[in-house]
């Protein structure tokens, strides 16, 4: 086991939260550095994620390390049957950190489990996805300028969306206010909205998309309402529009409103928000690559200056 | 009287363990927790027998055993309020309740088939995060239990 491991966004204190934002805002100023020269890191993806693969391998490679790995199962030795436990010794000889994403809920937890080498966990299945979470902090900080006191709107599928629940715990030390937004077959889960209660974390739940609604946020969290996730195809049909986004419904938002979605979007933000300078989903893609850097030196125990260290010196 | 006798019973008990107070639902789920269906010593097992806390409950005598108290507080998950009795000689020399420990390490399976715990050679961890009624978390993938809906390994 190694502390320097990330699986769960809960493993991060509000300290490291705000020093990592720190670290991202540098990369977003300094983008390529040799910090990682000589260092070897694998991508051990076992369900494909481009999008994630993508923006972690350019995060290294911008940092100077090397990269092996496989971006699916089925060119890698899981697929003949060995186990996660000896995938992950074999690759621990090699490398300096394991990035790894796994179709399996708590594949991350066990590989911290097997091997000293770091880990740091990609998504596993349904469960957990901190470097998302981390840069929808970052996104937020960005666009806000502030964590602080701030509400959120969270609109389409809350009930499995883990983007959605883990950056709910996350916003836990920064006071927020929610808003969830979704049809009944979608609420938010009990065990989250006990959580706001006992945590004193003012929340409103609405089945409608509505103005009012819109008008008073701050973030606008969008997620793809999925036709899989329904038993009954006509509720499907019948909910999925009412949480499309348009252009016009942002008329009268307040001027620091911004859009974010953790891609990919399909019909729920509609083409005409994309013109719209409130829509943040594609910059927000891109704070991903900077907050990965962050959290890949953090992984490997690398000091990375602040722009406040570079200011005092 | 119902109650005489199995009072009768406990104390003909020489040697061994009796675990008293387990919901009578669960008793047979203890019976194989405990590994008794194995076990070539004498077992007695009463059931529904009257009970002034839980309505009706469960009784086990096992002669000749003193089980280790690790495996004896592993019942506390389905059976919170079960005692335990050690008798040595006709005389009950220690009489303790069982408690619940704050991990569970490869004793309950975790209901969700897509948890790694599920899909590799390991064994399971859960954590206690409610004691009355027991709720477990699955320490890997998070999905919550309620202990009386547990399966046990």
């Amino acid at each position: 086991m190694n502390s320097n491991s990330l699986v769960s966004i809960d493993d991060i204190t509000k300290d490291e939260i705000l020093r990592l934002l720190q670290q991202a805002r540098y990369f977003e100023e300094h983008p390529n550095q040799k910090i990682l020269d000589g260092r070897v890191v694998a991508t051990l993806f076992f369900e494909p994620s481009t999008r994630t693969r993508l923006s972690f391998e350019t995060a290294v490679n911008r940092l100077g390390g090397r990269i092996i790995g496989f971006s699916d199962a089925n060119t890698s030795s899981s697929s003949k049957g060995e186990t996660l436990k000896d995938t992950i010794i074999m690759v621990s000889n090699y490398v300096d950190l394991i990035i790894m994403r796994h179709y399996l809920e708590g594949a991350a937890r066990y590989a911290t489990e097997v091997t000293d080498t770091p880990i740091l966990n990609a998504g596993d299945g349904a469960n957990q996805h901190p470097s998302q979470t981390m840069l929808d902090l970052y996104s937020i900080y960005k666009t806000q300028g502030r964590l602080d006191n701030l509400t959120i709107t969270m609109v389409g599928d809350l009930k499995y969306g883990r983007t959605v629940h883990s950056l709910l715990m996350a916003l836990r030390h920064f006071n927020p206010t929610f808003r969830f937004v979704a049809c009944d077959e979608l609420r938010m889960p009990r065990e989250y909205i006990r959580f706001c209660d006992e945590q004193g974390i003012p929340y409103t739940e609405h089945r409608d998309f509505s103005d009012l609604v819109i008008n008073s946020t701050d973030i606008l969290y969008m997620t793809r309402v999925q036709r899989e996730r329904f038993t009954d195809i006509m509720e499907y049909e019948r909910v999925k529009d009412l949480y499309t986004l348009r252009n016009s419904m942002l008329d009268n938002s307040r001027p620091n409103l911004r859009v974010l979605h953790p891609l990919p979007r399909i019909n729920e933000i509609n083409q005409d928000v994309d013109d719209n300078p409130k829509a943040y989903y594609f910059q927000q893609a891109k704070n991903g690559l900077f907050m990965r850097q962050a959290l890949i030196c953090r992984a490997l125990g690398i000091e990375v200056p602040t722009n406040n260290d570079t200011e005092k010196a | 009287m119902t109650t005489d006798k199995t009072e009768l019973a406990v104390a003909a008990l020489r040697n061994g363990t009796v675990i008293d107070h387990i919901p009578s639902p669960v008793l047979f789920k203890v019976v194989r927790m405990l590994g008794i269906e194995k076990m070539d010593n004498h077992v007695t097992i009463g059931n529904n027998l009257d009970s002034a806390k839980l309505g009706t409950k469960g009784i086990i005598k096992v002669a000749d055993v003193e089980f280790p108290e690790s495996l004896l507080n592993r019942i506390a998950i389905i059976a919170p309020g079960a005692k335990i009795n050690v008798i040595r000689d006709y005389e009950v020399v220690e009489k303790r309740p069982v408690r619940l420990p704050d991990t569970i390490i490869g004793l309950v399976q975790c209901p969700n088939p897509k948890c790694i715990t599920n899909n590799e050679p390991m064994r399971t961890r859960f954590i206690v995060t409610d004691r009355s009624p027991v709720k477990l978390r699955c320490d890997y993938c998070g999905h919550t239990v309620e202990s009386t809906n547990a399966k046990i390994l």
